[in-house]
């Protein structure tokens, strides 16, 4: 008999407490999943209709890529999170962004030897439409950038460094404090950046100066020429610009003392 | 920009429309040319280009003209060009913008894109040559071909009215699809809000959410692309979709693991994956998702984070204690190593024998020497 009690009491509690959150307006939690498995379905078959639409839209016009980014992120939504999502899915983003994503990673490889794992936007930009072949679909700068973006996930490495009106992409794990970025961006001019020229626009002592030189040069991201006139310079293979520099074979690369 | 002379615009008997883009900027060479934006067309046996606005400003040059070509690819706030070289000017060259130039270059500026179909019929023309076919005739000039100009005129007018509307099309299609694009921002805004109410009933354990349910929700996450509100991570590991994927991955590396000394670093297994798949890719945190469960899935293969923040896969049979007195042998062999000599001499990539190295060094069985040459590591002796 107190059993009895007990159950319908505690089927009675319950059916208070929703009743209570009816009242207020706040539904169960049980309750808006069954709403969402709803709009989940209808959501996906808006998405369709857009996609038969529109798909080719995105493929072929960046501008339009960036478009739906933005309000992606404006709303919350990361339409390259999973190759499972239905954005890529439908509408084909995300195959796009991957398969960016390796092209980045292979031309980032292939010089590593030669700038330590640092490349400006540019280079990289042209060297991945290279890749890509002279029919491929046309890429953007900013489909770089959001295909690095991903790429951090894996813990690389992948970052952006601001240089100049552009960017560096960095592409090993070498530790770059906001000392070396701001040497980085010194050097961007001409390419090579010597200590005086850091005290004088810096005005660092002198040790700070070599401290991050010497680290730079450690990284394999810098060059020295001892025998520049007047002083020694710290040259950025990075920053080389394509017209002044031959490729290096990995092997010429190891004879050559940094 | 010399090379340009005045022209009607009008075609040749034999002489056909390939293609034609607007938006475009002519330079001098490296310099913008002083004309407006403007449209390029490319004939059978000429270059073309049209001031928009003012359709009696046309000029044009001859296909023999042309040297050789090359793509400039865009870059930011720029557009991609196509930079023309052309063989110096006749002697009985016609009349045209620029009496002269220091450059023996052109540049066509895409502002709205438009070039790699352009610059693919550029290809083509120029390697079927088809104005040599003709009868050779004197360049469109203004005081020619007047007794044709009206059929001609006719075909022109139609053909520009046609491509008129098609641009009327696309501008119209683009703004379409903002439009719609909008109204799916809102529609999917409301599923975001309605995930993160959920979450954090969720979190606050209000109602009585099922095991299955909240594995459910979790794969409508996924598909939204939605992050998890209180775990900042786009929910992703627990879904089925990663157990099978952490299966296929399983199967699929152990050849290339065991060919790699036992480890790879997780951008090459990315590449590797990816190549071999060579659509529905998977995405990065895909692939991240899928090594967390390995363990619990009770697979052979283990996701690691090394100090420095590099992930790599690695066999579970991958034996630590092995690894780090094998490096300590090789060590002591050669007296020293940098990364990169130790890469050459067990085939590894130089960030995994770096790892190792470090590895041992954290061990205790190894000490650095760090200079500008390079981190060199040598036995511990102390």
């Amino acid at each position: 008999m107190h059993r009895r009690g007990v159950g319908a009491g505690a089927i009675a509690k319950k059916k208070l407490a929703e009743a209570k959150y009816k009242e207020r307006g706040n539904v169960l939690a049980e309750d808006q999943i069954v709403q969402m498995s709803k709009q989940i379905e209808a959501f996906k078959s808006h998405l369709e209709e857009f996609a038969s639409k529109h798909k080719q839209e995105i493929r072929k016009n960046s501008q339009f890529r960036v478009q739906f980014q933005e309000m992606c992120a404006t709303i919350g939504v990361d339409p390259l999170a999973s190759g499972k999502g239905f954005w890529s899915e439908m509408l084909g983003v995300g195959d796009f962004y991957y398969e960016l994503g390796v092209q980045i990673i292979e031309v980032c490889l292939a010089l590593k030897h030669r700038n330590g794992g640092l490349i400006t936007l540019d280079e990289l930009h042209q060297r991945v439409l290279k890749g890509r072949g002279k029919y491929a679909q046309d890429v953007s700068q900013d489909d770089l950038v959001r295909a690095i973006k991903k790429l951090k996930a894996m813990g690389n490495g992948f970052g952006m460094i601001p240089v100049g009106d552009s960017y560096l992409v960095q592409s090993v794990p070498a530790e770059l404090n906001m000392d070396h970025t701001v040497v980085l961006q010194l050097a961007e001019k001409k390419g090579y950046v010597t200590v005086s020229e850091i005290k004088d626009n810096l005005k660092w002592e002198r040790e700070r100066s070599c401290q991050v030189l010497d680290h730079l040069l450690k990284e394999g991201l810098a060059w020295l020429d001892s025998q520049a006139p007047g002083e020694p310079q710290y040259w950025l293979p990075a920053l080389f610009s394509e017209l002044s520099s031959r490729d290096v074979t990995p092997e010429e690369a190891n004879q050559m003392t940094p | 920009m010399d090379r340009f002379a005045w022209t009607n615009g009008l075609l040749e008997m034999d002489e056909t429309l390939v293609v034609q883009q607007r938006s475009v900027k002519l330079y001098d060479g490296d310099d913008k040319a002083k004309l407006d934006v403007g449209i390029a067309l490319l004939t059978t046996h000429r270059l073309i280009w049209r001031d928009l606005k003012n359709h009696e400003c046309c000029i044009g040059l001859s296909l023999s003209q042309i040297i050789y070509f090359e793509e400039q690819a865009a870059g930011i706030g720029k557009s991609a060009k196509i930079v023309i070289h052309l063989y110096p000017v006749t002697s009985n060259k016609e009349p045209g913008p620029y009496q002269q130039s220091k450059f023996p270059f052109i540049k066509l500026s895409f502002k709205e894109h438009g070039q790699i179909e352009f610059f693919r019929r550029l290809t083509e023309e120029m390697t079927r040559k088809r104005w040599e076919n003709t009868v050779p005739q004197a360049v469109s000039t203004a005081t020619g071909s007047q007794q044709t100009g009206k059929t001609r005129a006719v075909g022109i007018v139609g053909i520009e009215r046609k491509i008129e509307q098609k641009r009327k099309e696309t501008d119209k299609n683009i703004s379409e699809a903002f439009e719609d694009l909008s109204q799916l921002m809102v529609k999917a805004k409301e599923m975001v809000e309605l995930s993160r109410s959920i979450a954090n009933k969720i979190k606050d354990r209000q109602g009585n959410i099922t095991e299955d349910e909240t594995v459910r929700f979790k794969s409508y996450l996924l598909s939204m692309g939605i992050a998890n509100p209180v775990t900042r991570e786009t929910h992703g590991s627990g879904t089925h979709y990663h157990m099978q994927l952490a299966k296929q991955l399983g199967d699929m590396l152990l050849a290339p693991l065991e060919e790699r000394g036992g480890m790879m670093a997780l951008t090459e297994v990315y590449c590797l994956v990816n190549r071999a798949r060579g659509m529905e890719l998977l995405s990065p945190e895909d692939l991240v998702n899928a090594c967390k469960v390995f363990e619990s899935m009770k697979l052979p293969l283990r996701l690691r984070v090394f100090d420095s923040g590099v992930m790599v896969v690695q066999l579970q049979s991958h034996n630590e204690e092995e690894m780090i007195a094998s490096a300590l042998d090789s060590v002591t062999d050669k007296g020293s190593l940098t990364a990169a000599e130790f890469g050459k001499l067990l085939g590894l990539s130089v960030l995994l024998s770096r790892e190792r190295l470090l590895l041992a060094e954290k061990m205790g069985h190894l000490c650095r020497d760090d200079s500008v040459e390079g981190l060199r590591f040598y036995p511990n002796l102390f």
